[in-house]
């Protein structure tokens, strides 16, 4: 199943997360071969940065908590690595962070120059004080990143987003005023933290770390349905995705591409072509494709108050919606004569 | 008793300390744990820090890990004492693969590489030929512990051979040849990158198989966070243990590392910092 993303053809939709791996080509290489549509660089930073002391990254059985920290070799301090990347044979997605907003921006220049497929820009990473989250929890310092970061690079532009954000809707809204081709989220939630009782200290040597995995996926599919209700622009959707019936809903949600992180943990490196099979093989159960399934859940039941049998690809979002969140119900439009057989429930 | 998983640390007291020689000690502890020879823990000084060891002492009641003073993490964990608490995760990883049908067997340690095949040593029992490399005479690890002939060798000669591991190696497997015996089924190895590097090519050579256990710079222990990564070969999870046929596609194999920051380096490099 090829299909299109911001002008890019892309094998599948499984996207790998950001943090994950994703260290050499070698290994973005292992997950593109590994049925990973689209596969993402760990964060590049403007320096040189070794992240947090150990213990950095726990697993808590029901997900993940990390504070690796953002280490990275900075962005100009990996030659060979880019030297290799020329010659993929598959789309790349290169993450980047940054300290102030002419640390985005020196970074996001040089990479683009590199000739990722896209730059996806972190300004949600909550094991920083000085990088990523501050930027994403706040409408303004949103806008002035992206906008800045977009006058310098010539590949289209993601942003990933944070659940910390009191409305990650308006957020995302001032992220596509600013230029963002798309909006990636979530990224870890919380920061949460886990104190050893024995010893009577926080486990993570920074004390505070990401949440991610099967425990955040309510709320990673709540800010979805969120930011699908307020952009126009695609979705990448992730947050505790596991399987293909995780990929469904996060799709209903509204996402156009979904995203894997934690799920490496739990079912292996081949978990991308794993989801890969079951999201299809739902689909094909169900006569479905994506595109008819993207937002479905933003569809109002009937009044009679049985559901509809399909939701027909021209289902149109209403935009910006009003603040208040409600729904408007008279964009919520069912097209009967798109209806295939089986019901969604 | 709370039983060690791959999930947070549990918590358990060192039973006992025994010092191996100048710079090594082994820290036991009275609690069982479910172990293949080869695997990893994660080992957690709280206040100082965490890092991947092996567990070179087992059985049912009892498990211990020998740590070589290096850095600030490993001063401090042989400096603990009975008493003192230690957290662990784990065990992670893939273990060394044991074949019952292999008749003729080799394992080959180099220095605290030794740790990580005691184990294994004491599963494959007797008959196998055993080499055993250090920096001198005192330095040789667990010396009476084994009831099979160690075929010694040191750098300064104080004991056995003065050279290297691979000497004795080639030796062996040329006396092999000359009397048509059967070569080796498999040869496990741990030891310096570069001692592993030699015995697989070795081995290849002859068309022996070998299984060798890597080590790099390690966070998660599962398989997510890529710090370890070695080639397309992901250390934690697809190894420490990896085949020849594994280290023949291995691009990076006793040639580069990643440093903590991520950025990948020449192996003398990595193995510098990693020794500070």
């Amino acid at each position: 199943m090829t299909l299109k993303f911001l002008g890019k053809i892309l094998n599948n939709p499984i996207v790998l997360a950001s943090g994950i791996l994703g260290n050499s080509k070698d290994i973005l290489q292992r997950v593109h071969d590994s049925g990973c549509g689209l596969v993402t660089m760990k964060s590049i930073g403007p320096f040189p940065r070794d992240g947090h002391k150990n213990p950095s990254v726990i697993d808590l059985g029901h997900g993940i908590i990390n504070a690796v920290g953002l280490p990275s070799p900075g962005y100009n301090n990996m030659e060979d690595e880019w030297k290799m990347l020329e010659n993929r044979n598959f789309p790349l997605n290169a993450s980047i962070y940054g300290g102030s907003v002419h640390e985005y921006q020196i970074v996001a220049e040089f990479v683009s120059s590199k000739k990722p497929d896209f730059i996806e820009i972190n300004i949600s990473c909550p094991n920083s004080d000085k990088h990523g989250m501050i930027f994403g929890v706040n409408e303004q310092s949103s806008y002035d990143v992206v906008s800045a970061v977009k006058k310098v690079i010539n590949v289209p532009l993601i942003v990933k987003l944070t659940p910390q954000a009191i409305n990650i809707g308006k957020i995302a809204i001032a992220c596509e005023e600013a230029g963002a081709d798309a909006i990636c989220a979530i990224n870890t939630t919380g920061p949460g933290m886990v104190i050893d009782i024995e010893s009577q200290m926080p486990v993570l040597a920074f004390k505070t770390g990401g949440l991610s995995g099967p425990m955040i996926k309510p709320i990673a599919i709540r800010c979805v349905y969120d930011i699908f209700r307020t952009v126009s622009i695609p979705i990448i959707g992730l947050g505790g995705i596991t399987t293909g019936e995780d990929a469904i809903e996060m799709v209903m949600a509204g996402a156009s591409l979904v995203g894997i992180g934690s799920a490496v943990r739990y079912r292996g490196i081949d978990v991308f072509r794993k989801i890969n099979r079951e999201l299809n093989n739902w689909l094909d159960v169900h006569n479905y494709t994506l595109n008819d399934i993207r937002g479905a859940a933003h569809q109002q039941k009937s009044s009679s108050g049985t559901a509809p049998a399909c939701m027909g690809s021209s289902y149109k979002r209403s935009g910006r919606e009003s603040e208040s969140g409600d729904t408007d119900q008279s964009d919520d439009k069912i097209k009967l004569g798109d209806c295939k057989s089986g019901e969604i429930k | 008793m709370m039983p060690v998983t791959e999930h947070s640390h549990v918590m358990l007291r060192i039973s006992k300390k025994k010092i191996n020689c100048p710079g090594f000690a082994t820290l036991f502890f009275n609690h069982a744990i479910d172990f293949k020879p080869g695997q990893f823990i994660m080992v957690w000084i709280p206040g100082v820090d965490e890092k991947p060891y092996t567990i070179s002492f087992h059985s049912k009641k009892e498990f211990g890990i020998t740590i070589e003073a290096k850095g600030i993490f490993s001063r401090q964990a042989i400096a603990m004492e009975a008493g003192d608490i230690i957290g662990i995760r784990g065990p992670f990883g893939n273990g060394f693969e044991i074949v019952s049908s292999f008749s003729s067997i080799a394992v080959v340690a180099g220095g605290c590489g030794m740790a990580p095949l005691a184990t294994l040593i004491e599963k494959l029992g007797n008959s196998l030929f055993f080499i055993h490399g250090a920096r001198s005479q005192q330095f040789i690890l667990y010396p009476d512990r084994f009831g099979v002939k160690r075929h010694i060798c040191t750098d300064d000669g104080s004991t056995g051979h003065q050279g290297f591991v691979t000497d004795l190696l080639e030796k062996k497997i040329e006396s092999m040849q000359k009397n048509r015996d059967k070569l080796f089924d498999m040869v496990y190895a741990c030891g310096p990158e570069i001692m592993m590097y030699r015995v697989f090519k070795i081995c290849d050579i002859h068309n022996i198989p070998c299984q060798i256990s890597l080590e790099r710079y390690m966070r998660c222990g599962f398989g997510v966070c890529g710090a370890c990564v070695c080639g397309k070969q992901v250390v934690c999870r697809d190894g420490p243990v990896f085949d020849s046929d594994t280290l023949r596609d291995m691009t990076d194999f006793n040639r580069k590392a990643l440093l903590k920051s991520g950025k990948i380096v020449e192996l003398d490099k990595y193995v510098s910092w990693r020794s500070q």
